[in-house]
């Protein structure tokens, strides 16, 4: 089943306020997700280089340790904290050069996400728990998305939850279901794009890594989606600026949308979205089918496929 | 005195017991609900010749099953509002999602917004009225009953239809599988006045198309026998 969320501030007043407005968002869609969750939060930008989240499965994990390593390494770190089992890294370096370097030397690591602004958090158990895990209700930034999860293609694992890193920025969340997603691995796997898992939505985040790979926008990586996944989904696309929002040709897979002069939020459901302020007055509708829908900083853009 | 249940305090369970007890509804007649917030299953299954109206946006299946009972939502509803509905009136307000009606028996569906995909999907006697548009695939296998469209269709409408009689003022992106436009004679006119008379629609019945079955999928064709 699935329940994705996605909350993208306007208002810049409200930004300190992103975690606190998000986590309710999140929790209320457990009835369709209970099995894993996951968010990837957009802010405290870093413009000199990459800022990296880094997950290891010990949880006594020496972080200190390894920022004296990668400090050695490079002598560019310019901070980082530790969140629960995560550490987020900001580095004066190309973001190649470092993972380069990872993959080399701190292969107990996994790359959650990498970026100027993104921070991937997501984990097995109740999105309560997953949200509590990492301090959702403090974050800060300007939008945020979200997943929970009811398995049906994959492993329960921290891998197989969402959302996808899909490229420097960019995110996906996924509600449905791929079926020609074993077929189209091997296609992309022969192009060079690296799969952790077994599951359909890490096909659908490397088929859009895929096409943004070769100079495409999003826009034309989604509509390329459309016609090259077979299957049902609502995708919820977190980018640097905003987020984009699509649905499967037979709107197999809810979504709603609302949006004020503060905000615009999506979610699967409605309920999801009942507590935000301002929403008895919002404007509420579904996203079409097909239809690709993009907000960013400049305002929205709707593109049909 | 109107019975009022605000979801924010009471739990939806309590006010859907409380909806289906006899002795309640045989003294409240009419019922307000506050706070819905999207919930779903609200006011599910009535019985009895009860009004209830909702306060806000209603989630899945709102007034699923009804039977005699008014059902008002002032706002939203999410899938299936009135879905599987034998008799009574269920009037939105706001949009509806998708297979508004779905499988109903009977009773009037009225919305006043949009109605998303599969909008009467396999009608079975109910009557729908939409003053906005209607999304893709509706009244697919359709067997019984009327859709009253006052703004556009989308794509393949009435697909694989049995004796659904659809009214469209609008544009009609699609039609589907053995659905045809079909004349508009007196008994249509009537009929359809009639319907808007209900939906409180002041709509011209003039300006509407009429579209029902070819019938050329009803039956066994002879010709298909060498298949087997």
């Amino acid at each position: 089943m699935c329940g994705i969320v996605g909350l993208y501030l306007k208002n810049p007043q409200l930004e300190s306020r992103l975690g606190e407005l998000f986590e309710p968002m999140l929790i209320a869609m457990t009835d369709r997700g209970p099995d894993s969750a996951g968010f990837a939060v957009y802010g405290d930008e870093y413009d000199d280089g990459v800022k990296l989240t880094l997950q290891c499965d010990n949880a006594d994990y020496d972080w200190q340790a390894f920022a004296d390593r990668l400090q050695t390494a490079f002598g560019s770190l310019a901070s980082w904290f530790q969140n629960a089992n995560v550490g987020v890294f900001k580095i004066a370096e190309e973001e190649s050069r470092v993972l380069g370097w990872l993959a080399d030397h701190a292969a107990d690591l996994r790359v959650m996400s990498a970026g100027k602004s993104i921070e991937i958090l997501k984990g097995v158990g109740l999105p309560g728990e997953v949200a509590t895990r990492y301090k959702l209700s403090n974050m800060r930034g300007s939008h945020a998305i979200g997943h929970t999860r009811m398995a049906t293609e994959s492993a329960v694992t921290l891998q197989g939850s969402h959302p996808f890193s899909t490229g420097l920025d960019l995110c996906l969340v996924h509600n449905g279901s791929l079926s020609n997603h074993n077929r189209l691995r091997d296609k992309l796997k022969r192009q060079g794009i690296v799969f952790q898992t077994d599951n359909d939505s890490e096909v659908a985040a490397g088929y859009l890594t895929w096409r943004m790979a070769k100079g495409e926008s999003l826009n034309q990586a989604l509509t390329g989606a459309l016609k090259d996944l077979d299957g049902f989904f609502t995708f919820t696309i977190g980018t640097r600026d905003g987020f984009a929002v699509v649905r499967d040709p037979i709107s197999c897979k809810p979504a709603v949308i609302a949006e004020t002069d503060d905000y615009v939020a999506m979610a699967s459901e409605y309920r999801a979205l009942a507590d935000l302020p301002g929403i008895k007055e919002a404007t509420v509708w579904e996203p079409e089918p097909a239809k690709i829908y993009v907000w960013e900083r400049d305002g929205i853009k709707v593109e049909a496929a | 005195m109107m019975k009022h249940y605000d979801l924010a305090s009471s739990s939806l369970r309590e006010l859907n017991q409380a909806l289906h007890d006899p002795q309640m509804t045989a003294s409240e007649r009419e019922w307000r609900v506050s706070n819905s917030n999207g919930a779903h299953n609200i006011a599910c299954g009535l019985n009895e010749q009860i009004s209830v109206e909702i306060d806000g946006h209603a989630g899945y299946y709102c007034a699923g099953m009804n039977q005699k009972a008014h059902v008002t939502v002032n706002g939203n509803v999410g899938v299936g509002v009135a879905e599987n509905m034998m008799s009574g009136k269920v009037h939105v307000k706001g949009d509806a999602s998708q297979s508004a009606g779905a499988t109903a028996h009977g009773g009037l569906l009225v919305i006043e917004g949009n109605a998303s995909a599969r909008c009467g999907i396999s009608m079975k006697g109910v009557d729908i009225v939409v003053k906005g548009n209607i999304g893709p695939m509706s009244a697919f296998m359709g067997q019984a009953g009327r859709l009253v469209v006052c703004g556009d269709a989308g794509e393949a409408l009435g697909d694989s239809l049995y004796e659904v009689h659809i009214y469209v003022k609008g544009e009609v992106a699609s039609l589907g599988a053995d659905c045809v436009a079909k004349e508009m004679r007196q008994e249509h006119l009537d009929e359809l006045a009639d319907l808007l008379k209900q939906a409180g629609s002041d709509e011209n019945p003039g300006d509407f198309t009429r579209y029902g079955s070819a019938r050329q999928l009803y039956h066994f064709k002879v010709t298909n026998a060498s298949a087997y």
